[in-house]
């Protein structure tokens, strides 16, 4: 196995599918010859060609309609928006087709297609290129949607994204691109859709993240650790589906939750997961749930995004608070 | 794709310096202050288009979107413009921005990730950079309308590259433009790439400008490096959009020299022959200085003395936008609403409570 980084992953998952795969093409903004602004795609273009590896116009409504239909006519598409923050001209394709085609044709024409997108803070990017706005899609019936944190799973989710038979939107942590590397298992390997993964054990209170998310937690488990609280520390992978079973498992053992994202506050994912805990775990618990998430503002421009994305210093507050409830 | 650029409706200066016939014309028509006014915006914005490039480098600034090549294209099309009239720029136009009054200091302070970098002076009809390709235009046809209902004089411009013609927004705007003959002038600067996509693969048909015939607009292709053809172009658009006669899809063919931002690498998908020709032989401010010192109007003592100046103008520009104070933290909560509703003054009262950078 080679150590490789999350975007490294992502390539491999790529490579990997177009490989196998005869039916699965990759289409999008400079996908091409540039091998994607991130490099998602390098190399790919030179080896599987053209109509393989697409170099699309401009157009995000133009790139995922055709998905849904080269869906539909028997192909596997994999659609890169550059950013998320750039996927609303496709929104209305995403919200009103590939969420509900299968619905509409009752199970004939599935729209079995990934959509990836970057996502997230904390690269000191351009305007309007740090969004996390996972709950739009969340929120939509008929839509899986997946997040990884590290290479392996980069590589694992991909790969089961483009065989799911439902479609899937794939949102890629950028902050955590090329932070750091690990074994890629070689050739098809999947990781599971709707199961979390248990980061670090413990025993007093459960911290939820994803993506870019994940190290954060764990650094503020660390610094917990140090004071003698025990944190365990979920990522969710998988935001639709969620794993409700290891969530609420992990919650009735310590009693505790704090929930971590850098989307705003209000209607985020975690409004979601507290209201399940409650739901499922209610007596179990011995405070209320805390969130410690990006604040109810337009994501800021990179001068203060540091305060706006949440830190190891906030999480273990909550982490406090929740203890000394 | 050189031969592309070689068919175009209108070139005035032409790559050697000397004047078309029609450009003698126009020429002729124009003071000697527009002249030089051409001159020194070009350099002025390419000293600080060179500057910020270095600023990015040394981490002093944000990724940044160099526009080096594109001058002429701003410079002409600026200039037409008056200060009542609405500009809507992409997020390239740092020589718009400037001509329309955006002082150097605050365009920097946007590249430093600072929102208060948006801020125009009082009188300045300039919408902050457009990021989302495209999104300006419907607003720009808009805000034309509005003139009209209105009874003003007032005309708008959106200023987008070659890629945001494969978007739905672009359609939509020139429809809307033509439909309802709005005093809207759509200005692309084809500088023939969208990151690595070349034209070729934005549009079927060779120009952007005949895209016009469509909507039942005014096209014109102009070449976008000669500062004259477009300045003139732009002045005819304006006078149509004033006199009721709709709207103008300007094309403008140029070339970006560099990479497309400071985060992109252009020599992963452009031929260095193809470079090296726009660099080398159709650069748009030597052509003009060969042309203004043929005619007398300047000397290269004069064009040297002008270029420091506008050295010293960007320094002075940086030190101005270097010792802005840092806003605090709770600056995020500034300007989401009028008036605050609960939730948000709580969270920014949990801010000023808990948060130190904590990164
Ligand atoms: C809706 C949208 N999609 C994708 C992007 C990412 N992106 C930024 S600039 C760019 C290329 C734009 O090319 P063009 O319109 O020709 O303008 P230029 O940069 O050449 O001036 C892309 C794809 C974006 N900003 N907005």
């Amino acid at each position: 196995m080679a150590e490789k980084t999350l975007i490294q992953g992502i390539n491999d998952g790529l490579r990997t599918a177009l490989g196998q795969d005869a039916e699965v093409v990759v289409l999008g903004e400079d996908v091409g010859k540039n091998g994607g602004v991130f490099r998602a795609t390098e190399g790919l273009w030179e080896e599987f060609g053209d109509e393989r590896v697409i170099d699309t116009p401009l157009a995000e409504a133009g790139i995922v309609g055709a998905a849904v239909g080269m869906a539909v006519n028997g192909l596997r598409p994999v659609a890169e928006i550059q950013f998320m923050g750039f996927i609303y001209p496709a929104f209305e394709q995403i919200v009103t087709h590939v969420a509900r085609l299968r619905t509409r044709t009752q199970g004939q024409y599935p729209a079995s297609l990934v959509i990836r997108a970057p996502y997230g803070g904390g690269i000191r990017a351009p305007e309007l290129h740090s969004d996390s706005t996972e709950s739009f899609f969340v929120h939509t019936p008929g839509l899986k949607v997946v997040v990884p944190s590290t290479p392996s799973d980069a590589k694992g989710l991909l790969l089961a994204a483009i065989r799911d038979p439902d479609p899937v939107i794939y949102l890629e942590p950028m902050k955590i691109y090329r932070s750091f590397r690990e074994e890629v298992p070689e050739g098809w390997h999947e990781v599971p859709i709707g199961k979390a993964r248990k980061v670090r054990a413990g025993d007093d209170v459960t911290l939820i993240a994803w993506g870019a998310m994940v190290p954060v937690a764990q650094r503020a488990a660390h610094s917990c650790a140090e004071r003698g609280i025990s944190c365990e520390v979920l990522d969710l992978r998988s935001l639709y589906p969620l794993d409700e079973e290891a969530v609420i498992a992990s919650v009735k053992k310590t009693g505790r939750a704090v929930i971590i994202h850098e989307a705003p506050k209000t209607a985020g994912l975690g409004a979601e997961l507290a209201a399940r805990i409650h739901e499922l775990a209610f007596l179990w618990m011995e405070a209320p749930v805390e969130r410690v998430t990006g604040y109810d503002v337009p994501v800021p421009m990179f001068a203060l995004e540091d305060d706006f994305r949440p830190g190891p210093g906030r999480i273990e507050a909550a982490v406090q608070k929740v203890i000394h409830f | 794709m050189l031969k592309l650029m070689d068919r175009v409706d209108r070139q005035y200066i032409l790559p050697d310096g000397k004047l078309s016939p029609e450009g003698r014309q126009a020429w002729g028509k124009l003071p000697k202050e527009r002249k030089l006014d051409f001159h020194r915006w070009m350099v002025q914005v390419r000293t600080f288009d060179r500057r910020a490039v270095i600023l990015q480098r040394q981490g002093r600034i944000g990724t940044y979107a160099p526009l080096e090549g594109q001058e002429a294209a701003q410079v002409g099309s600026a200039l037409a413009l008056s200060q009542e009239d609405w500009i809507f720029p992409s997020y390239r136009e740092h020589g718009v921005a400037m001509i329309a009054g955006m002082p150097l200091s605050q365009i920097l302070l946007y590249w430093m990730g600072r929102v208060e970098g948006n801020l125009a002076p009082p009188g300045v009809r300039l919408l902050p950079p457009y990021v989302p390709i495209a999104t300006q235009m419907p607003q720009a046809m808009g805000a034309a309308w509005a003139s009209r209902l209105k009874r003003e004089s007032a005309i708008s411009v959106a200023y987008f590259g070659d890629g945001a013609t494969s978007e739905g927004d672009f359609h939509e705007a020139c429809n809307f433009a033509g439909v309802f003959r709005l005093p809207v002038i759509f200005f692309c600067q084809n500088n023939h790439y969208a990151i690595s996509v070349p034209f070729t693969r934005q549009s079927a048909v060779p120009t952007v400008a005949e895209r016009a015939a469509a909507y039942n607009i005014r096209g014109i292709r102009v070449d976008g490096n000669d500062v004259l053809a477009v300045y003139t172009a732009m002045e005819e658009a304006v006078t149509c959009a004033r006199d009721g006669k709709g709207a103008t899809l300007i094309e403008a063919v140029t070339y970006r020299k560099g990479s497309h931002t400071t985060a992109d690498d252009a020599a992963r998908y452009r031929e260095p022959a193809e470079v090296g020709e726009w660099v080398r032989n159709r650069d748009p401010i030597p052509r003009l200085e060969k042309l203004l010192q043929a005619e007398g109007l300047l000397t290269e003592a004069e064009i040297r003395e002008w270029e420091e100046h506008c050295a010293e103008r960007v320094e002075q520009a940086v030190k101005e936008a270097e010792s802005s104070p840092a806003p605090p933290a709770d600056h995020l909560f500034a300007h989401v609403y009028e008036t605050p509703p609960p939730e948000l003054r709580r969270q920014q009262a949990e801010l000023l409570r808990e948060g130190k950078r904590d990164g």
